[in-house]
């Protein structure tokens, strides 16, 4: 489903204006009426669609990412099998897809992109921002990563490895990034409170909530 | 449950498996990405066609081949999919980082040879 929909509504013609739709719209919502029409689905379904992508947020992955830090056997069936785990905390698959957790450790930092389109954990971690869907980024975090992730303030020493995923069909990915110094009283719910969604998109890493000078709370 | 295996022991060692059922690759395995251009839908980027890299890992259970399923041929075919290890420096002559950065991308296994 896309963000045209998404943003505008299924069916909606209030306040559009002299809005035009662009041509990947005016496809999307012929198919959609024809489908409607053919009684394959129903509008409600479509709506209901909606309804459960604007459940997903980047919450979602940082439950997951903080319950693996804390509890080592769920982290390690995480790393397992992600979809399974996800599904533990009752974050559902709604698509037929995988989910590898890639781990950010000493040696390697991992980094997702979709260079074909816009494949994007969205299951835990909800839809994508822009930048992750245009061409400059899409096309530059395969080719040169350092740089990307430089521009996104993170330099990464050249003795740790940058792996990019770059996912293509039936695997989603999320970055599982390292728990920062200074957390180790914290709660689970106080480390979720860290972890960013760039952060497991991986052009990222999460700082130490103590070593700015700031409050721990 | 599907999982990610780095190998995949069969249940039934005496079973006969179908035509396409048994996978062709293993992890480690040494692999080239073929060189085609279809029109139309592919899930194979280009930068990544004639590269040489190294099985990761198989995905397990077999996956729709969307480029059938596209076009509504052999739709619930399924095939092999792999996660493929490919250094940047082998994709990008000249690649400016470390010689240990690289690349993974899961590819189905009509576009892999062996290498």
């Amino acid at each position: 489903m896309s963000a045209h929909m998404h943003d505008e509504g299924y069916g909606t013609t209030v306040g559009r204006g002299d809005y035009t739709p662009g041509y990947y719209e005016i496809m999307e919502r012929s198919i959609a009426e024809l489908l409607v029409e053919k009684g394959r689905i129903s509008a409600d379904d479509i709506r209901r669609q909606i309804e459960v992508l604007d459940s997903r947020n980047p919450a979602l992955g940082a439950r997951v990412v903080a319950r693996a830090w804390v509890d080592p056997e769920f982290r390690a069936r995480l790393l397992a099998n992600g979809r399974a785990a996800c599904e533990e905390l009752g974050i559902t698959s709604y698509e037929d897809t995988e989910l590898i957790v890639l781990e950010n450790t000493e040696r390697v930092h991992n980094l997702m992109v979709c260079t074909l389109c816009s494949c994007y954990p969205r299951a835990v971690m909800g839809l994508p921002p822009d930048w992750y869907k245009l061409k400059p980024y899409r096309a530059r975090a395969v080719k040169e990563p350092r740089a990307v992730l430089a521009e996104f303030g993170t330099i990464i020493p050249e003795d740790v490895e940058v792996r990019v995923s770059d996912a293509t069909a039936h695997v989603r990915f999320l970055v599982l990034p390292r728990r920062p110094a200074g957390t180790e009283s914290f709660t689970e719910e106080q480390l979720a409170a860290l972890v960013t969604r760039d952060a497991m998109i991986g052009v990222t890493t999460i700082k130490s909530p103590v070593s700015a000078g700031g409050s721990t709370r | 449950m599907a999982s990610v295996a780095k190998t995949t022991v069969a249940e039934f060692p005496r079973a006969v498996l179908a035509r396409g059922e048994g996978r062709v690759f293993s992890a480690g395995d040494q692999v080239r990405v073929s060189v085609r251009f279809p029109v139309g839908h592919y899930r194979v980027p280009r930068y990544i066609r004639g590269k040489r890299g190294t099985v990761e890992a198989v995905i397990e259970p077999r996956v729709v081949n969307n480029e059938e399923e596209g076009y509504g041929r052999n739709a619930g075919d399924k095939q092999h999919y792999y996660r493929i290890a490919i250094p940047l420096t082998e994709l990008w002559p000249g690649y400016a980082g470390s010689r240990k950065d690289g690349l993974r991308i899961e590819v189905h296994e009509s576009w892999l040879e062996r290498s």
